[in-house]
């Protein structure tokens, strides 16, 4: 069976993909596998911004997608961009394989607040959601405490929930019912 | 509903358009991209997108500002939003000037450019319902065809809907071309005999005999021809309504056959012993001024007083000038699609010609101005030079040089005069005259033009 594989990209703590695991192994119906990790592309370094730019890290996961992948989720602790916006949470190929979520604002200490590591699980967990529903062509949900919501700045990570709102979560059900036997 | 506002990301940069793309798909936009203003002129010809983002840079070819520009000559709803570098601000300022409605600054926070976005659209949607309610407001001014927010018409509209369920006969009276029909349909048509026969008779356009036979119709053997028995139209119109039109034009004798049936509802068939009832309304209509008739000794009085139990009277189009935009509008979108030509709408230079013309041959005239203007239209609006001609032809008419000679003269040489241009067709003749058929027919009858 076609599974999703998580990836660390760069420096992420072992404990970070755990609570990846436990998280994706209750909303996917598939097998939670483990890539090893990838080194940071050096062509994704944008030196004028300082920050990483989303497109390339995507284009290196990939390349990288074993053949029985569903979904590949790249994890990273750099800041992401993308040309035209500052900065992105995480970014997806929507109703694609490939999705890449950053945790370097989801850190307290980004804000220079002192660390907080239940937070960070959270926010984590939110964003993975998020980004690997738009991998199963969820789009923006207007329930600010669905995972599906827009969030563009981190008070509106922090309103969501850790968790889809029901419409999202049956569109999924059903996005899963539809694909039995492929997935 | 995200669907319906396809929006467009021309960039030169793969990686911009890839990465904005993906990011508005999200959104759950449909979004299409453009490596240069070729590529998205060509797009915008075929999708109508509600927000396009352009790169004010693109090397080689059109630049944003041309490439907007020739968007906007294909999709003038198009929210241009123009994409700049720091170092550009001021040619982005010069973009909003020709018409760009934002410019955004690469890169910027992802929460302005989703307000961003979530604004033009909010607005847009604003747009969109202002206009399916100004729709709706037209349609409101619609009651069976007729066009109005004229308070006399509103009051006439007013009275067809309370007189539409009794039988009580009613006079029309009207200059040609004011919609004495569309009246006596709403009449007929709002009431409770909608279900049944509406019947349409033009009294001028038949001479004494036919119009006998072919009100009250007639037996086997009436008259050589009449080969089996025919129904007349009051019989026709039986549980509806009969719409005698140009009613004073009829004859003496049908004058008094027509007071009868009035009277009592009944009538023999040409040729016939039997007698045949009939529950029928009358709606007469006329252009002709009958009190005047009447003075003369040339309608009856007695059948005036019957036809005219509830009475109507149809302003000319020049007493209701605030109509003439209104029509003008349905009017275009009407016979544009009617004629497959892609005419949408009429500039206010254009209206305001309209407004000024002081239209002799009425609602029709009007209209068929606009046919002829649609015809020849190279635009998709109907501009002030479509209808140059209208304005000559009125410069031309005030400075005639009227020959010294009676009135009815005058009259019959324009008819004469109309024919011969449209070569004998009646149909043609009578549009340009600005009259209808039946007036153009009881003309010839009495200028005793051979036609």
């Amino acid at each position: 069976m076609n599974g999703l594989y998580l990836v660390a990209i760069g420096n992420v703590p072992a404990n970070t993909l755990e609570w990846i695991e436990n998280a994706t192994t209750e909303w996917f119906p598939m097998p939670i596998r483990r890539l090893p990790p990838l080194p940071i592309p050096e062509s994704a370094y944008d030196v004028k911004r300082g920050q990483y730019q989303s497109v390339e890290i995507m284009k290196m996961l990939v390349q990288h997608a074993p053949r029985d992948a569903s979904r590949v989720l790249g994890v990273t602790d750099v800041d992401l961009a993308i040309p035209m916006l500052s900065f992105l949470f995480g970014q997806a190929q929507f109703d694609g394989p490939i999705a890449v979520v950053s945790l370097c604002r989801l850190h307290q200490e980004f804000y220079g607040l002192p660390p907080q590591e239940s937070l960070l699980r959270e926010r984590t967990v939110k964003e993975v959601l998020h980004e690997l529903g738009h991998t199963f062509g969820l789009v923006h949900c207007s329930d600010p405490t669905c995972a599906m919501s827009l969030a563009t700045h981190i008070e509106l990570v922090d309103a969501k929930a850790e968790q889809y709102c029901a419409r999202c979560g049956m569109q999924l059900v059903h996005r899963f019912a539809a694909r039995e036997g492929q997935v | 509903m995200k669907k319906n506002w396809p929006i467009l990301v021309v960039d030169d940069e793969e990686v911009m358009c890839e990465s904005m793309g993906a990011w508005l798909r999200e959104d759950g936009y449909h979004v299409d991209t453009a490596p240069n203003g070729q590529k998205a002129i060509e797009l915008a010809k075929s999708t109508d997108y509600a927000i396009c983002f352009v790169d004010l840079k693109m090397p080689g070819g059109m630049d944003g500002i041309e490439t907007m520009m020739e968007i906007h000559r294909h999709r003038k709803e198009a929210s241009i939003i123009i994409i700049t570098a720091y170092a550009t601000v001021d040619t982005a300022i010069q973009a909003m000037k020709e018409g760009a409605q934002e410019y955004i600054v690469k890169p910027c926070n992802p929460q302005e450019i989703s307000m961003l976005v979530a604004r033009i659209l909010k607005l847009k949607k604003l747009q969109s319902e202002n206009a399916i309610l100004r729709k709706k407001l037209n349609r409101q001014y619609r009651h069976y065809d007729i066009i109005t927010k004229n308070p006399r018409m509103e009051e006439i509209l007013a009275l067809t809907q309370d007189v539409a369920s009794l039988r009580s006969t009613v006079l029309i009276r009207g200059e040609s071309g004011t919609g004495k029909e569309l009246v006596a349909r709403a009449v007929h048509f709002s009431g409770n005999r909608a279900e049944k026969p509406f019947i349409v008779v033009s009294c001028a356009a038949l001479t004494e005999t036919l119009l006998e036979s072919e009100l009250f119709g007639y037996e086997k053997g009436a008259f050589t021809g009449a080969n089996g028995q025919a129904k007349g139209k009051f019989e026709q119109a039986d549980g509806g309504t009969i719409f005698l039109d140009e009613i004073g034009d009829i004859s003496p004798k049908l004058q008094a056959d027509l007071l009868r049936v009035l009277q009592d509802r009944r009538f023999y068939r040409v040729g016939g012993n039997q007698e045949v009832e009939v529950d029928v309304r009358i709606i007469a209509a006329t252009n002709k001024d009958l009190p005047e008739e009447v003075k003369q000794g040339r309608f009856r009085e007695d059948l005036y007083y019957r036809l005219n139990v509830i009475e109507i009277r149809l302003p000319p189009l020049r007493e209701r000038r605030e109509d003439i935009p209104l029509l003008a509008e349905h009017f275009v979108q009407h016979i544009s699609s009617a004629l497959g030509r892609d005419v949408g709408g009429i500039s206010a230079a254009a209206l305001k010609v309209l407004i000024a013309h002081d239209w002799p041959g009425n609602v029709r005239e009007l209209e068929n101005v606009i046919e002829r203007a649609i015809v020849t239209c190279r635009n998709g609006t109907l501009d002030e030079q479509d209808f140059s001609w209208l304005q000559r032809s009125a410069a031309s008419a005030q400075n005639w040089e009227v020959p010294d000679v009676p009135l009815g003269e005058l009259e019959r040489r324009a008819i004469v005069a109309a024919l011969e241009r449209k070569h004998g067709n009646v149909k043609e003749a009578s549009a340009s005259l600005g009259i209808d058929r039946s007036t153009l027919y009881d003309k010839l009858k009495r200028y005793e033009i051979v036609h």
